[in-house]
């Protein structure tokens, strides 16, 4: 009976966090159609969660692309298709690796500091005082974050595709002996758009995610900088899960198209 | 000729906190023009009232009134009304980290009142000067200024926009004796310029009755006394004394 009872009382706390999420998402979403905008906020952000979050970005695409090339070099020599190493390599980025790698670094660098702000001005009062200001705490502090990492995440995605595809390549003419010409004609040849598309919708859905997770927990934190620790912790974890399920929905959706 | 109302009103104010009740059926006005102080033991529910005030918190039962209509409170059409009137400071400031001074003091007429940045810093800087700082600290920010003068800052973002309630939330908390003085000075010079309302709770006396025309205290939910700030120290109610006695000794 207490068995029943401990999953009963975690199932129902599951289903309240999940509703709580998606009420705070269409909160996101309203205020967001509705306005005031705040615009300089919505820049200071960018350059935050975007421009601030390349050089973690680059780094991690190159190092996977290089490793990547290597395994599936290494692989394909055991059927003879090592040739093949350029294609896989580039879809393997541009649909799955690029956007996934960039959303969790994003996860780890963003949704942390974003939930670690927000909790920290709960906990000292600043967004009750936002609030006496006539200003919507909400529409200032969620929806530019909301907006910026979806703006941000797509772009960032590009660069790690770019940059993992030139990772594979360094690797593939450097220590494997390939054509350097030829390894770009091959990549270029196979990939197709959609290819790419697919990768920035999964992009822009895991930078909603990333967002969602820092703003939702920062908002709601309590207890003071145990609290806020304990928001930081919960938005790494829970953004970096439903980035990992989404993108196999979002894989297994796009297989059918 | 009828009454006007009171600027603020709490009228059967109930609010608990899991099974703990923290106001019981409070009842209180504030006149319009009147700095009211309330004072109170730790966790009798001080801060409780001025965040039901300011609808951060919605009561369990009773009624908040702004000049005799009920706010809603979170958020609605009245309740932002109280906002465009009200000036708050917070009892550790408030102040927004990523803000230097000048825009956490201009903060209420960039982003609400739509006032230009050039003519906000204007009035911030002004702001800055009434509460007796230099300009020069406009740059900086918050995290670089002494307590005494966060509060100072807190002071000049409550006053920027020249409103009609100030709320003062253990204005002198956290602070030596001279710099609470300053600031007790710095209030009542301010709510003297501006003719408003106010509603202070503290638990410094000395404070109190520097601030205060009258002073309320609350014990166990309920205003238990209320009196001119200057019979505070004649009264023989058992719970003012209780409390003017624990701070004399």
């Amino acid at each position: 009976m207490r068995l029943v009872r401990a999953i009963g009382q975690v199932a129902l706390a599951v289903l309240n966090t999940v509703g709580a999420v998606s009420l705070f998402a269409l909160r996101g979403l309203a205020a967001l159609l509705t306005g005031p905008w705040f615009f300089g906020q919505l820049l200071r952000q960018l350059s935050a969660i975007g421009f601030f979050s390349l050089p973690v970005v680059g780094l991690t695409a190159v190092f996977t692309g290089a490793a990547l090339a290597l395994n599936i070099y290494v692989g394909g020599g055991r059927f003879n298709a090592e040739q093949i190493m350029p294609q896989i390599v580039a879809l393997g980025i541009t649909r799955e690796l690029g956007p996934v790698l960039a959303a969790l670094m994003l996860a780890g660098r963003v949704s942390a500091t974003i939930a670690a702000e927000i909790g920290a001005m709960r906990a000292t009062e600043q967004i009750d005082a936002m609030r006496t200001l006539s200003t919507d705490p909400f529409r200032y502090l969620v929806v530019p974050r909301l907006v910026a990492a979806v703006i941000a995440l797509p772009l960032l995605t590009v660069v790690a595709d770019t940059i993992g595809i030139a990772g594979g390549w360094l690797v593939a003419t450097r220590f494997l002996d390939f054509n350097a010409t030829v390894y770009v004609r091959n990549t270029v040849d196979f990939i197709e758009g959609w290819d790419v598309v697919s990768g920035l919708i999964k992009a822009t859905a895991f930078g909603f995610i990333v967002a969602l997770m820092g703003c939702y927990y920062g908002y709601t934190a309590s207890g003071g900088a145990r609290g806020v620790g304990r928001a930081s912790t919960h938005a790494v974890v829970a953004a970096a899960m439903l980035i990992f399920a989404s993108d196999y929905l979002m894989s297994f959706w796009f297989s059918r198209l | 000729m009828t009454r006007p109302p009171p600027k603020l009103e709490w009228r059967g104010v109930s609010k608990r906190f899991g099974a703990e009740p923290v106001l019981n059926r409070l009842n209180l006005t504030v006149p319009a023009g009147c700095s009211l102080v309330i004072i109170g033991g730790s966790g009798q529910g001080k801060s409780v009232m001025i965040k039901l005030a300011l609808g951060l918190i919605r009561p369990d039962a009773g009624k908040l009134l702004l000049d005799g209509k009920a706010l809603p409170g979170l958020g609605g059409r009245l309740q932002r009304r109280l906002y465009g009137k009200a000036g708050v400071l917070f009892q550790g400031a408030a102040l927004f980290d990523s803000l230097s001074v000048w825009e956490n003091v201009a903060f209420r007429l960039i982003n609400a009142d739509g006032v230009p940045r050039k003519t906000a810093r204007r009035r911030a800087l002004a702001a800055l000067e009434r509460v007796k700082l230099d300009p020069d600290i406009a740059e900086r920010f918050p995290s670089e200024l002494s307590g005494g003068m966060q509060k100072r800052v807190g002071l000049a973002r409550a006053i920027a926009a020249d409103p009609e309630i100030l709320f003062f939330d253990e204005p002198t908390t956290g602070l030596d004796p001279i710099t609470a003085a300053v600031i007790n000075d710095l209030i009542v010079d301010q709510v003297k310029r501006l003719g408003c309302t106010t509603l202070s709770i503290t638990h410094d006396l000395a404070s109190a009755r520097r601030i205060g025309d009258e002073i309320a205290m609350l014990h166990e939910g309920q205003i238990v006394w209320r009196g001119p700030a200057a019979d505070l120290d004649r009264t023989d109610h058992p719970q003012v004394r209780a409390f003017v006695d624990m701070q004399s000794a």
